[in-house]
């Protein structure tokens, strides 16, 4: 690490090496260092700080594999000024991007055990790098229960990883859709809908879970309904973050800033300030 | 081989019902099968059955004009399938059509009504049990309006 490196606020130069639209408003980046100097390895469930230049800076986490650091990979919605822009680099255009910032999945404290994956709309983006290194380190987990719901099939993220999870049989693949739409013929309904009956211990499974928050607000009352305890249920937390260094405050949640002590945080943790209107 | 009781007592429907009602609404029980597409039953009609789903998946269908059938919800294995035999006017209010095989065990509507009448500790059990059925799936439905995918924190 150089001393500009040194600086948590000092971008390093990535060149976009390939974009791909997963829906109408969602796009995969894929970048990789423009100067050689690359940013540290990410862990499962980390963000990094996008900046395009000349507009503006954001969090977004990383969806690749945790296990090939060189290539970053983010998926995000255009949906703001700064994704927008972002939505319209192409290859080799550059951007400074910052990090890795954030607490992570917890892959190895949870060894052993059950999985139970919950992702909501572009929710499944940040459990990306937890299933890949899942299947890379298969043997150090029980059953692995991975539950998706999208808006439609034409909103789902990643539909050919998501089929070839499906053939896995190491891997429990189940989605579902809001509203049925073209030649989709499974489940509908929203992604808590299949937690009652999804197949897993609910005694000895730890779940993560990611999407929108009121999606995980339902979410984890129908695991707790199910019998699993708060404190083994993580939570990927959204905030509007600015320094992604704790320095700022923009993503204060109760006692914790969310980019320094989440974004992943576990659910009995923050159970006192979560859902509430204002912390 | 596996009777109707042992199967009633394991759905997660019916589970924890005394054993005296279970051996009496068994009585209004008969074991079913649908192939693919077939229809469970069809909008409008008298909803003369509900159904425990035992394996398969089964897609709850409303007719749009123009459009043809929208699927609002499937239901799976071990889940339950209608409640209009409970309230008159005794009409379904959607289409069930099977997705796949689907195993179910049918409640005959009649049956189940005249039980209930003559026993109303049975029928309170039963009413709470359908209740909690319909408070999930409107509080699912309420999320589904909300478009919940598409909501940022």
């Amino acid at each position: 690490m150089n001393d500009f490196h040194a600086d948590p606020m000092f971008p390093l130069l990535y060149s976009v090496r390939q974009r791909v639209r997963e829906n109408d408003d969602t796009f995969t980046l894929e970048l990789e260092p423009s100067a050689g100097e690359m940013l540290p390895a990410f862990q499962a469930g980390q963000f990094n700080m996008l900046y395009v230049y000349g507009v503006g800076e954001i969090p977004i986490s990383v969806s690749g594999d945790p296990s090939k650091p060189y290539r970053l990979i983010h998926t995000t919605r255009a949906v703001g000024t700064v994704t927008r822009s972002m939505a319209e680099l192409r290859e080799n255009d550059r951007l400074g991007v910052r990090g890795p910032y954030g607490s992570h999945w917890p892959m190895e404290s949870v060894t052993g055990s059950d999985l139970v994956l919950v992702g909501g709309g572009i929710g499944l983006a940040p459990l990306r790098p937890a299933i890949y290194h899942i299947m890379a380190n298969r043997e150090k987990f029980g059953r692995v229960v991975l539950l998706y719901g999208a808006r439609t099939q034409e909103d789902m993220l990643y539909r050919r990883e998501l089929e070839q999870w499906r053939s896995r049989f190491d891997l429990e693949v189940y989605v579902t859709v809001d509203r049925a739409t073209g030649s989709w013929h499974g489940a509908v309904g929203v992604v808590t809908t299949m937690i009652p009956h999804a197949p897993f211990d609910p005694l000895d499974s730890v779940a993560f879970v990611c999407g929108p928050e009121v999606m995980m607000r339902f979410t984890v009352q129908a695991l707790q309904r199910r019998g699993v305890t708060s404190d083994r249920i993580y939570l990927s937390m959204e905030r509007n973050m600015k320094c992604g260094a704790g320095f700022c405050g923009h993503c204060q949640f109760g006692p914790f800033f969310i980019c320094r002590d989440g974004p992943v945080m576990r659910f009995d943790r923050i159970q006192d300030f979560f859902g509430k209107w204002e912390v | 081989m596996e009777t109707l009781e042992a199967v009633i007592v394991e759905h997660p429907f019916f589970r924890g019902l005394r054993e005296e009602y279970v051996a009496l609404i068994a009585g209004c029980a008969s074991n079913v099968r649908f192939a693919p597409s077939q229809y469970l039953f069809h909008e409008g009609e008298i909803a003369n059955r509900f159904f425990l789903v035992r394996r398969g998946l089964v897609s709850l269908e409303i007719f749009v004009p123009g459009r043809g059938p929208a699927s609002i919800q499937t239901v799976g294995e071990q889940e339950v399938i209608g409640w209009g035999w409970m309230v008159p006017p005794y009409r379904w209010r959607y289409t069930a059509r099977a997705l796949e095989i689907t195993r179910a065990v049918a409640f005959d509507a009649l049956c189940m009504r005249r039980i209930c009448d003559a026993d109303h500790d049975l029928g309170y059990e039963l009413m709470l049990r359908f209740a909690g059925i319909i408070s999930h799936r409107l509080q699912a439905t309420r999320l589904q309006l909300m478009d919940i995918y598409s909501l940022s924190a």
